[in-house]
């Protein structure tokens, strides 16, 4: 079986479990824990194109995140603008931002494109909470109308579900596809060496700014999704914390991978559920992880799933082949 | 008459804060001179003075002077921990994964801080109490001139050391070029050690005199440590005379903000002249431009 | 084909390169050697556009390529190789020499995500043309290896494989047979003869003198940041100011 054919059935694999797990659940209340793990897999993959190939930091992702949710509940709620359009609207605009930004901040290499971005985080959350106005302030933006088709409405869980996750697959098989394409190699290779990058004549200054409004445009589409769904927006989620979760997701899923992103998002979203008193342990651990898994485990999670795949393969075939 | 003792007023609280800017700039660029990196808990260490402090103060009931000296004590010791166990074992790593690694480290503090103090805020007391002294029509409040005296202390005690000691003049061969430095029989690896120590230190004691003025939380770290970040930058990243000027710039643009423009986005205001000077001219603006060796 | 007219580089105060002026001549092998510090390095990075020169003009053919970035030089089919082996450690061997022919496909990110047919015709002649060049080296047998785990010999090759996968007109390499065996240089003087049989010129930075005597036509000697001599080995190796340079003046 070639390397392509088994992508493809790992990730159609992967699509119809997620389609079909629903059927097996019990109680919205997991259902609703598997749409936040769809928008965070949402978020952690875009910001695994950047962090992950590219190889660029950045600790003010959830900036575009909330950029997106906010300017999508906006739209809805100060002016009868159509959800789906303020979606289009809230990617372009985050985009266009990104784009702008771009330039003079991925210019910045290392720790100073780290502050860089953090400080450009902050100063969305500052605005966020200070134009009350539009935003609604620390007490947020509410009555955000759902998403429709026709009459199909977006307001339960179930069709939220499959709402997030289509486009999560969606995100997700996009994502795959770009990792293994003449842009992905790339990126890959800005990350291992750029200076061998732009010999090769990749333009690594206009790379660099692509992906980053690329990586902007998705966490947009997630933002609107969110605001869309859970109808209600406020600061709280879109401040540093989250950005440092964000980057928390990709490393310890496994920087460079796409289902990585996906563990990472699972378990960071599931580890406050399971564990009732991890919500003041939350940051610690969260440091912890990123200290370990950098430090002894520097593929993530998923460079040891797959090691030890490989070693059950081997076991395997090699009982085949002993019998 | 008024809106000129509101202006001497603004310049006021706008220079005090850029002189604590200013020492948490300091930590920076001793530890980047020393060893290249950007110590991403600066800001954490200058939490931890605050938050010790109180702690003594309040929970062992040490008076103040005491407090203070095992407050600093505690967080040099934190940093020298900092450097042993995420530092020094990681020579060879990217630059990525170190960046992750501060980051990592300075959260955990943060969330350990958390976990052992709570979330709220506390008050330091003021060293020589509350009561305002009047000159020149502005209010000064003795904990200012706590302010500027130790702030002015250290940067005599740092430009001391650094110009006229041979630990301080070797600290800065190190700087200049650890290869070399180490073959003159410098112990490279002390000098680093030796960097986290005083910047922990100046960055606690930081963090201790301004406490009283706003108050302290296991989250104030992010924001002073982004801010002294800023100082050292707009200084060119040096341990003397261009961090000062950087730190009382930016606390007077600072003030000065807050007071006429919007009180709100304040700290939106570092920020911005953050990614303005990284954008436009991230080697400072009291730094010579230095020709860039092969 | 490249010409470089009064080259100076000067760092602070110090002048690495004094009025260097020299040119190769299409389809050649020509060697650039001088004792350490004689600057050859600091040369090739000005010429390849990773440094810019104070003063002086580098011309490609024709073209003023003074100021031109390194990724603008690639499309124009200059390429270099590097002294520490520049390979991009984590993709894979194959996949390293993919990357340079990314001047040569032009599929943008739309397109790659999308995977729309043309993007898949692209990526298949890319493959192609890589698995064809790693032959040309010898390298086609490593193709799935990650290319961090190569031995250092073929690592230099698979660094001159991506480089030929640019289809460049002229490739510049900074100390090839450094870190090679015996054995290693003799088959490099052999695969940079059918690089030359390809039509494409070849300039090297060296210290190994044997390789250089044997394989290139005409020799360029730097010393000090000046040009010293230009000439065939012969006349290179007769030349009493090259001498003195290599074995110092009382």
């Amino acid at each position: 079986m070639t390397k392509e054919r088994r992508q493809i059935l790992i990730f159609l694999f992967f699509a119809a479990a997620v389609l079909v797990i629903p059927f097996f659940l019990k109680g919205s209340y997991f259902l609703n824990v598997l749409v936040f793990i769809g928008i965070n897999t949402m978020l952690a993959v875009a910001l695994n194109l950047l962090l992950g190939y590219a190889g660029q930091i950045s600790l003010g992702h959830a900036a575009f995140f909330g950029l997106g949710a906010y300017i999508s509940g906006i739209l809805t709620t100060r002016f009868p603008v159509d959800p789906w359009l303020a979606m289009m609207l809230a990617g372009f605009c985050a985009a266009g931002l990104a784009f702008v930004i771009g330039f003079p901040i991925l210019k910045l290499k290392g720790h100073y494109l780290a502050m860089a971005t953090l400080g450009f985080g902050i100063i969305m959350y500052i605005i966020f909470n200070e134009t009350v106005g539009w935003t609604g302030g620390p007490s947020g933006l509410s009555s955000i109308p759902n998403l429709h088709i026709g009459s199909l409405f977006f307001d339960n869980d179930w069709n939220n579900y499959y709402l997030i996750w289509i486009f999560t697959l969606g995100i997700m098989l996009l994502s795959i596809n770009l990792s293994q394409s003449r842009i992905g190699r790339a990126l890959r290779a800005i990350h291992d060496s750029e200076v061998a990058a732009r010999v090769m004549g990749v333009n690594v200054r206009i790379l660099k700014v692509q992906i980053f409004t690329v990586s902007a445009l998705l966490s947009a589409v997630a933002g609107s999704l969110y605001a869309h769904t859970m109808t209600f927006i406020s600061p709280v989620a879109f401040g540093f914390n989250f950005s440092v979760e964000l980057v928390t997701m990709v490393i310890i899923g496994g920087l460079g991978s796409i289902y990585g992103s996906f563990l990472g998002a699972a378990i960071l979203t599931l580890l406050p559920e399971l564990l009732r008193v991890f919500q003041d342990f939350d940051i610690v651990i969260y440091g912890l992880m990123l200290i370990l898994i950098t430090m002894f485990m520097p593929g993530g999670l998923i460079s040891g799933i797959e090691t030890l795949a490989k070693f059950v393969v081997s076991r395997i075939r090699g009982k085949q082949s002993n019998a | 008459m008024d809106s000129s003792r509101q202006l001497l007023q603004y310049i006021l609280s706008g220079l005090s804060n850029g002189a604590i800017y200013a020492l948490i700039g300091f930590g920076f660029a001793i530890i980047h001179n020393a060893t290249g990196i950007i110590n991403f808990a600066q800001g954490e260490f200058v939490m931890l003075g605050g938050m010790l402090t109180i702690f003594f103060l309040v929970f062992l009931h040490l008076p103040l002077g005491p407090a203070i000296v095992l407050a600093i004590t505690i967080a040099t010791l934190v940093g020298i921990a900092f450097e042993r166990l995420t530092i020094r074992p990681l020579k060879n790593v990217k630059p990525l994964n170190l960046i992750i690694i501060t980051i990592g480290a300075s959260i955990f503090i943060r969330g350990a801080a958390m976990l052992i103090w709570g979330k709220d805020t506390h008050a330091l007391p003021a060293f020589s109490g509350n009561d305002p002294l009047y000159i020149a029509g502005a209010t000064i409040l003795p904990q200012h001139l706590w302010i500027f005296g130790i702030s002015v202390l250290i940067i005599i005690l740092n430009k001391v050391f650094f110009n006229y000691t041979i630990i301080g003049k070797a600290m800065r061969a190190c700087a200049y070029n650890s290869y070399a430095a180490s073959l003159v029989g410098i112990d490279v690896k002390t000098m680093v050690l030796l960097s986290f120590v005083i910047s922990s230190a100046i960055g606690s004691m930081a963090g201790i005199i301004i406490a009283p003025l706003t108050m302290t939380s296991y989250d104030v770290g992010i924001m002073l440590g982004l801010k002294g970040f800023c100082a050292v930058i707009i200084g060119g990243m040096s341990s003397g005379l261009g961090t000062i000027l950087g730190g009382l710039l930016l606390g007077l643009l600072e003030s000065l903000g807050a007071g006429y423009i919007s009180a709100s986005y304040k700290d939106a205001i570092a920020f911005i002249i953050l990614l303005l000077i990284l954008f436009i001219r991230p080697e400072g603006l009291f730094k010579k431009k230095e020709t860039e060796r092969v | 084909m490249l010409r470089l007219d009064g080259i100076n580089k000067i760092f602070g105060g110090l002048t690495a390169l004094e009025d260097v002026s020299l040119s190769v001549t299409r389809g050649s092998i020509t060697g650039i050697i001088g004792p350490n510090g004689a600057g050859k390095t600091t040369l090739f990075n000005i010429v390849t556009g990773l440094y810019t020169q104070t003063s002086g003009q580098v011309y490609l053919g024709e073209k003023n390529i003074s100021l031109f970035a390194p990724e603008t030089l690639a499309g124009l089919g200059l390429v270099r190789t590097f002294q520490n082996v520049e390979l991009f450690g984590q993709m894979t061997v194959l996949e390293n020499v993919m990357v340079g022919l990314h001047t040569r496909s032009k599929s943008g990110i739309f397109s790659c995500a999308f995977k729309i047919p043309s993007q898949i015709r692209e990526e298949k002649y890319i493959k192609e043309k890589g698995l064809k060049w790693l032959e040309f080296t010898g390298l086609a047998d490593c193709a799935d290896l990650t290319a961090c785990n190569l031995p250092f010999g073929k690592g230099r090759l698979l660094e001159i494989s991506r480089a030929l996968a640019v289809e460049p007109q002229i490739i510049l390499m900074d100390e090839p047979a450094a870190g090679l065996n015996s054995r290693e240089t003799v088959e490099l003087a052999s695969l940079i003869r059918r690089i030359k049989e390809l039509g494409i010129t070849v300039v090297l930075v060296e210290h190994d003198m044997e390789l250089v005597m044997d394989i290139c036509e005409s020799i360029i000697v730097l010393n000090l940041g000046k040009k010293l001599a230009q000439g065939t080995p012969r006349e290179i190796q007769e030349n009493p100011a090259v001498i003195s340079a290599y074995l110092g003046e009382g």
